[in-house]
């Protein structure tokens, strides 16, 4: 199963001719015209924003079509920091100005409903149909509402926000911690593995208990998890004793954390070990790719879509390419960064492939930063390659913040978090 | 599945060779080792097509062709040499990092040169 290629194989493989071929295994554009170069982007998002921008400024030929609903963008990333007060929402607020002004793609205010991969065209709400040579989806994640009992999108919308979706969620997770009384009692409750950001929730406990510690300063924090251990865990518990001494207590599957249904009117959850009351309720549910996922038959059985990893592209239908929390992209987390790093991948293998040309092998490429507290900041970092098994991370790269870093170490990582914001942003909408 | 991917990487692999030779694409077999040819008169991607996408990821946090924003350093604007000692110091952890050197260690030599010779011609053939 595991066979590695050494050179003399790749060139054995070369000279008989096997890379000509290989050409037919990425899907050909099905358009009538040769030459027409138009891609379509569902999703102006971390993937589909950065892979618009790069394929416009990669080949200045290709038409580029984004379609997104969303006139202003607000980042997941960060979005943490305003419910610990420490942004604004305006803060966090991207616009596609630049990408339709500097980089002339095409943004349409709409959502897309429907996609006929036979025909490469895709219908938006509005009625409007596109054609496309290629298409990339990157539509992030919806949440599986079914999965807990007595949940459902409007109790989220209410009274028990995900804020995994950044916005009026999270104006709203945020104006009930300002509401809370001194004293009171914060449950998040984070969902098991494969989810959006894999270190989001702890960082959010991390940033709340920096606003509680000052101003409601009696008030604690229950993270009731259906997992046995969760992303820079070590490092986690650590800042957590030397930031918030007894304010933030971590409750694992085997401690009773998974959480089995919830009562909006009562403001409980239960737990396989009883009912929790909370003050403020966290439910980040389940989830899976995004709809237009599903609708255009892009998904498997596990909710989320199979590519292949050099292109990105759908090994389900040929010329869609899917990127982001979307696709399953192998030992990759479901990181912005990721979905960035995604983006381009694909954005530079479609300039290749209308070339006629096999697209470069990719490396890619992760680093997620959490804040604790101002000034206090930790990392985990992963470098991917490819192999016959898909996308696995290097061994001997990546990796979390030593257990050991000294008070420098945390600020210069703090630094560099909000450095990585400001490119991150700057790379994909400006 | 294996089999598959095996046929893509071929086929990647393949690119990478054929233009690290700067010739032909069946060239490929005999020039592996080969410097790659200079071609400034072409921009950079064309000619560096894997550096070009292994340097991609780098602008999350340098900055779109590492020009930074922000308190991160830029990488535009240094040399290829500077460029390529500075990975191969990350990636030994003589340079002090907290970050780099987690990604440095990702990458081989030959994966490093490719990428300093990107950054280090991108102002040049990518403005
Ligand atoms: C609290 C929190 C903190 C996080 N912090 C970090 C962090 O520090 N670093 C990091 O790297 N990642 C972080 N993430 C993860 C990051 O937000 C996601 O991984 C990233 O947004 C995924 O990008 P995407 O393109 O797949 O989806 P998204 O960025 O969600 O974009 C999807 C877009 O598609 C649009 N869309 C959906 N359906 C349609 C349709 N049918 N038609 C048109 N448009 C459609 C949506 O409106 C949306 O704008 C965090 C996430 C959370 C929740």
């Amino acid at each position: 199963m595991t066979h590695k290629l050494s050179r003399r194989d790749f060139n054995k493989l070369l000279l008989s001719g096997v890379a000509g071929s290989a050409i037919g295994i990425f899907g050909t554009s099905n358009k009538a015209f040769a030459g027409s170069k138009r891609v379509v982007v569902i999703g102006g998002g971390f993937g589909g924003a950065a892979a618009a921008k790069y394929l416009r400024k990669l080949d200045p030929s290709i038409s580029v079509t984004l379609v997104e609903p969303k006139a202003i963008f607000y980042t997941c990333p960060f979005s943490n920091w305003v419910l610990g007060g420490l942004k604004t929402m305006d803060d966090i607020a991207q616009t596609y100005t630049v990408l339709k002004n500097k980089y002339q793609i095409n943004i349409i205010a709409d959502s897309a409903v429907a996609v006929d991969a036979s025909k490469g065209t895709v219908k938006l709400k509005s009625g409007k149909v596109l054609n496309y040579d290629r298409l990339i989806v990157s539509p992030g994640i919806d949440f599986k509402w079914d999965s807990i009992p007595g949940y459902s999108e409007s109790v989220a919308g209410s009274k028990m926000p995900h804020a995994y979706q950044a916005g009026p969620q999270t104006i709203l997770l945020h104006k009930q911690l300002l509401d809370m009384k001194n004293g009171g009692r914060v449950l998040i409750c984070p969902p098991a593995n494969p989810f959006r950001c894999p270190p989001g929730p702890y960082e959010r406990a991390s940033l709340i208990a920096g606003y509680l510690k000052a101003k409601k300063p009696n008030s604690k924090i229950v993270i009731l998890d259906p997992k046995d251990k969760f992303s820079k865990q070590a490092l986690f518990k650590k800042g957590w004793e030397r930031l918030y001494p007894g304010m933030i207590e971590w409750r694992s599957v085997a401690a009773g954390g998974k959480v089995t249904a919830v009562d909006a009117a009562a403001m409980t959850v239960t737990t396989e070990f009883g009912v929790e009351k909370g003050d403020v309720i966290n439910i980040i549910p389940p989830q899976k790719a995004g709809k237009i996922a599903f609708d255009a038959g892009l998904t498997d059985a596990t909710g989320w879509c199979p590519i292949n990893p050099v292109s990105f592209e759908s090994t389900i239908h040929p010329g869609i390419h899917v990127i982001g929390d979307a696709s399953i992209a192998g030992a990759m987390p479901k990181s912005g960064f990721a979905a960035s790093s995604q983006g381009k991948v694909a954005a530079a293998a479609i300039v290749r492939l209308f070339q006629g040309k096999v697209p470069a092998a990719p490396s890619l490429v992760n680093t997620c930063y959490s804040l604790l507290a101002p000034g206090y900041g930790i990392s985990v970092a992963g470098v991917y390659k490819l192999t016959a098994e898909g996308i696995v991370e290097i061994k001997e790269a990546g990796g979390v913040t030593p257990i050991t870093a000294d008070d420098d170490q945390l600020n210069e990582e703090a630094m560099f978090a909000s450095g990585w914001y400001n490119n991150i942003v700057h790379d994909t909408w400006g | 599945m294996a089999v598959k991917f095996r046929v893509w990487l071929t086929a990647c692999a393949f690119s990478t060779l054929a233009l690290a030779t700067g010739s032909g694409a069946f060239a490929a077999g005999s020039g592996a080792s080969s410097k790659p040819a200079k071609q400034v008169q072409v921009k950079r991607g064309e000619a560096n097509p894997r550096g070009l996408v292994l340097s991609l990821s780098c602008s999350s946090c340098h900055g779109t062709d590492g020009t930074s924003v922000g308190i991160i350093p830029s990488i535009s604007g240094r040399s290829a040499e500077y460029l390529e000692a500075a990975l191969k110091a990350f990636k030994s952890g003589t340079r002090y990092s907290t970050v780099m050197s987690r990604h440095a260690k990702g990458y081989t030599d030959e994966e490093i040169r490719l990428i300093a010779d990107y950054f280090g011609n991108v102002s040049r053939n990518n403005k």
